[in-house]
């Protein structure tokens, strides 16, 4: 029997099959979990005397109230409040509690949680992964089926290591073609959520796939199983391949000498069989994308740097943006760029970013923060010399963290204020209250730093390879 | 949990599309560390002025509708991120059902665990709700029917959650049931704990 690729990691983890009165009984692999969705599931173990039954495959960090800034000379975290620091230490006596592995504030390996599972690898091909958060799907970019749940789930598998699911549908996006330069895997995901629409995919699980799929790296895949979610997807999913192997080969967590190469050979088997069927199924043509932004209040609403915001009937939306219909964004002045989140914090992200900054300033009334997603990533920028690119630009070089994703530790804009940031929601207020949010790649967040403006990267990039070309010949 | 049963009550319709999680109950409020008191921070943006007064011209804010147990919203309800919050908040709010032509995933699973039923209706249906704020709706989830301005119909709900509303029933305990099966499971994939 042909399978897709969704079909065969589900086939694997249900305890019971799903009936017309019951769902499945779904058995996870992995569980990750962090300060903001736990508390109140801990509680529900209390509350009904259960115990934690899988502590060992469970793991902690903090990552959404935490502070970005560096702690002070007594080593002590300077906190936005009370309670994100209340929710941190909570999360702390949590785990102690129930014997929880933690990645806490200060340790080497804390960072946000979608970019420490793969990290360490924790994450791997054909497993199960949920956590109390959305993006919970860029972990599929493994070949792991993940998706967020919430925290009534978050206490059902702290108690039984399942939860119940109705087998969602499936979606094949087929990706062929190559990029050109300054294109990157943020602009495909932003330019696919914008053709299915940000509830195209609700009730299914995509699987993205091609020709320019296989030419990228695993960062770069995260990004876009990242934001699948953002399209109401169950969850992204990616067949694992030589580039994940490697990028997972000597990780923490994966298996070591024999035991790598039986496993190794067992994920050679995740994949989509000839001949298998989704539910439904697109065809996207990379050659034909081009570095994106959103001008919108989601993620959808994005178009073409360079196109003018198209007549859509959309007034609310671009009330609160305050801009117009038909307005071309290129060269609209904007006041701060934040360079991080889940979706594009990791070192590739910041290499792009640093090629755009090299030898550049963060224009005069721009506030730029950059923010790695991990102590190890932090730690490679700053070994590789592209912390120093970011400090000398101008820009702000932060503690690893969530941080402007979603505004939660106190790094917030202010209102009217518009922002181009690498993280994936543009809602109302999702950067702090009134803050105007332009979703785009590193590339296009670090050319508005420098330009100030919006900006279409590649007139950047061009400057680059002319400069670049003119020494050589010089 | 509570029996869920029948509701009667005004319909209060809020048409705006894609209301996400973060408009729901912004990140301010997922601050706490219980599931108390969310309702007063319930579409806070929308909810109240600049100087923190209530916006009059916000519908839940009108006093029509203060009392109404029925929202019915825009298309793609409930998008984003996982935050159970947005439940807890709508509930604490008063909210017990919520009407949409198309409900998010995740919102849909967090409702039904706390007792707020999420009911996805057909584009025509949707309509045809929109366009009576303020009247009288019942809805019988025993018999799945919906019943609004002299307009019955039915409506789909998954059959599991619906027994476990009906009977007041904790999702959670179900799976305990299950620890059997699940044990076995472990064996026969050897994850058991080592
Ligand atoms: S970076 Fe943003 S989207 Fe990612 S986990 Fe943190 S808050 Fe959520």
């Amino acid at each position: 029997m042909v399978a897709t690729l969704f079909e065969k990691v589900w086939d694997q983890h249900y305890v019971c099959q799903e009936t017309e009165e019951t769902p499945a009984v779904l058995y996870i692999d992995t569980h990750l979990i962090h300060e903001v969705t736990s508390p109140q599931a801990f509680q529900m173990l209390r509350d009904n005397n259960l115990k934690l039954r899988r502590p060992d495959r469970t793991f902690a960090t903090c990552d959404h109230s935490t502070p970005t800034t560096k702690p002070n000379s007594l080593g002590e975290y300077q906190f936005f409040g009370e309670q994100e620091k209340n929710q941190v230490e909570q999360l702390k006596k949590n785990c102690a509690e129930f014997s929880v592995p933690l990645y806490e504030l200060g340790n080497q390996k804390q960072g946000i949680v979608h970019v420490i599972g793969p990290e360490r690898g924790i994450t791997q091909p054909g497993q199960t992964i949920v956590c109390g958060d959305s993006h919970t799907s860029t972990h599929g970019a493994f070949g792991a089926l993940a998706f967020g749940i919430g925290t009534s789930e978050v206490g059902y598998t702290f108690a039984t290591q399942c939860i119940l699911q109705r087998k969602p549908k499936t979606f094949g996006i087929e990706i062929n073609g190559a990029l050109s330069s300054g294109v990157t895997a943020k602009d495909i995901i932003l330019a696919i959520i914008r053709q299915i629409g940000i509830g195209g995919a609700t009730g299914h699980v995509i699987e993205y796939f091609g020709s320019t799929i296989d030419e990228l790296s695993m960062d770069e895949r995260m990004t876009i199983c990242n934001m699948s979610i953002e399209a109401g997807a169950k969850a992204g999913m990616i067949a694992p391949d030589q580039t994940t192997f490697d990028f997972l080969e000597g990780k923490e967590f994966v298996p070591k000498g024999k035991d790598w190469d039986i496993a190794v050979s067992g994920w050679k088997e995740l994949y989509t069989d000839d001949g298998a069927q989704f539910d439904r199924r697109i065809l996207i043509d990379a050659s034909k994308i081009e570095p994106m932004i959103t001008y919108g209040t989601n993620p959808q609403m994005g178009i073409k740097i360079g196109e003018v915001i198209p007549s859509n009937n959309e007034t609310q939306a671009l009330k609160y943006m305050g801009l117009e219909e038909q307005q071309n964004l290129s060269g609209k002045s904007v006041d701060v760029v934040f360079i991080g989140s889940c979706t594009n914090s990791r070192i590739s992200d910041l290499r792009e970013a640093a090629k755009i900054f090299k030898d550049r300033k963060v224009a005069q009334h721009v506030r730029a923060l950059i923010v790695p997603g991990s102590h190890e990533i932090k730690q490679q920028a700053e070994n590789e010399g592209i912390a120093n690119v970011f400090i000398s630009a101008g820009a702000e070089w932060r503690e690893p963290g969530c941080s402007m994703c979603l505004g939660m530790n106190g790094d917030i804009i202010q209102d009217k204020q518009f922002c181009v940031s690498t993280s994936n929601r543009n809602f109302e207020g999702r950067q702090g209250k009134g803050g105007r949010t332009l979703l785009a790649s590193p590339l296009t967040a670090a050319a508005a730093a420098v330009t100030g403006r919006v900006t279409d990267p590649r007139e950047l990039l061009a400057r680059n390879d002319a400069i670049t070309e003119a020494c050589e010949h010089g | 949990m509570d029996k869920f049963t029948s509701i009667q009550s005004k319909v209060v319709v809020l048409n705006i599309e894609n209301i996400d999680t973060d408009q729901i109950i912004g990140s301010d409020h997922l601050k706490i560390t219980d599931k108390k008191g969310l309702g007063k921070h319930l579409f806070a943006d929308w909810r109240y002025l600049e100087n923190a007064q209530p916006n009059p011209d916000f519908v839940l804010n009108q006093a029509d509708n203060a009392s109404s147990q029925v929202l019915v919203a825009g298309d793609n309800f409930g998008c984003g991120s996982s935050r159970e919050h947005a439940p807890w908040a709508l509930l604490d709010f008063g909210i017990k059902v919520v009407i949409s032509s198309s409900i998010a995933d995740i919102f849909s699973n967090n409702a039904f665990k706390n007792g707020l039923l999420p009911i996805k209706v057909s584009k025509q249906q949707h309509d045809f709700l929109l366009a009576h704020h303020g009247d009288e709706i019942s809805i019988d989830l025993q018999n799945q029917r919906i019943s609004c301005a002299d307009q019955p119909f039915s409506f789909e709900v998954e059959a599991f959650s619906r027994y476990c509303l009906l009977n007041g029933l904790e999702q959670l305990d179900f799976l305990l049931g299950q620890m059997p099966q699940i044990k076995q499971y472990e064996k026969k994939y050897s994850k058991e704990p080592v």
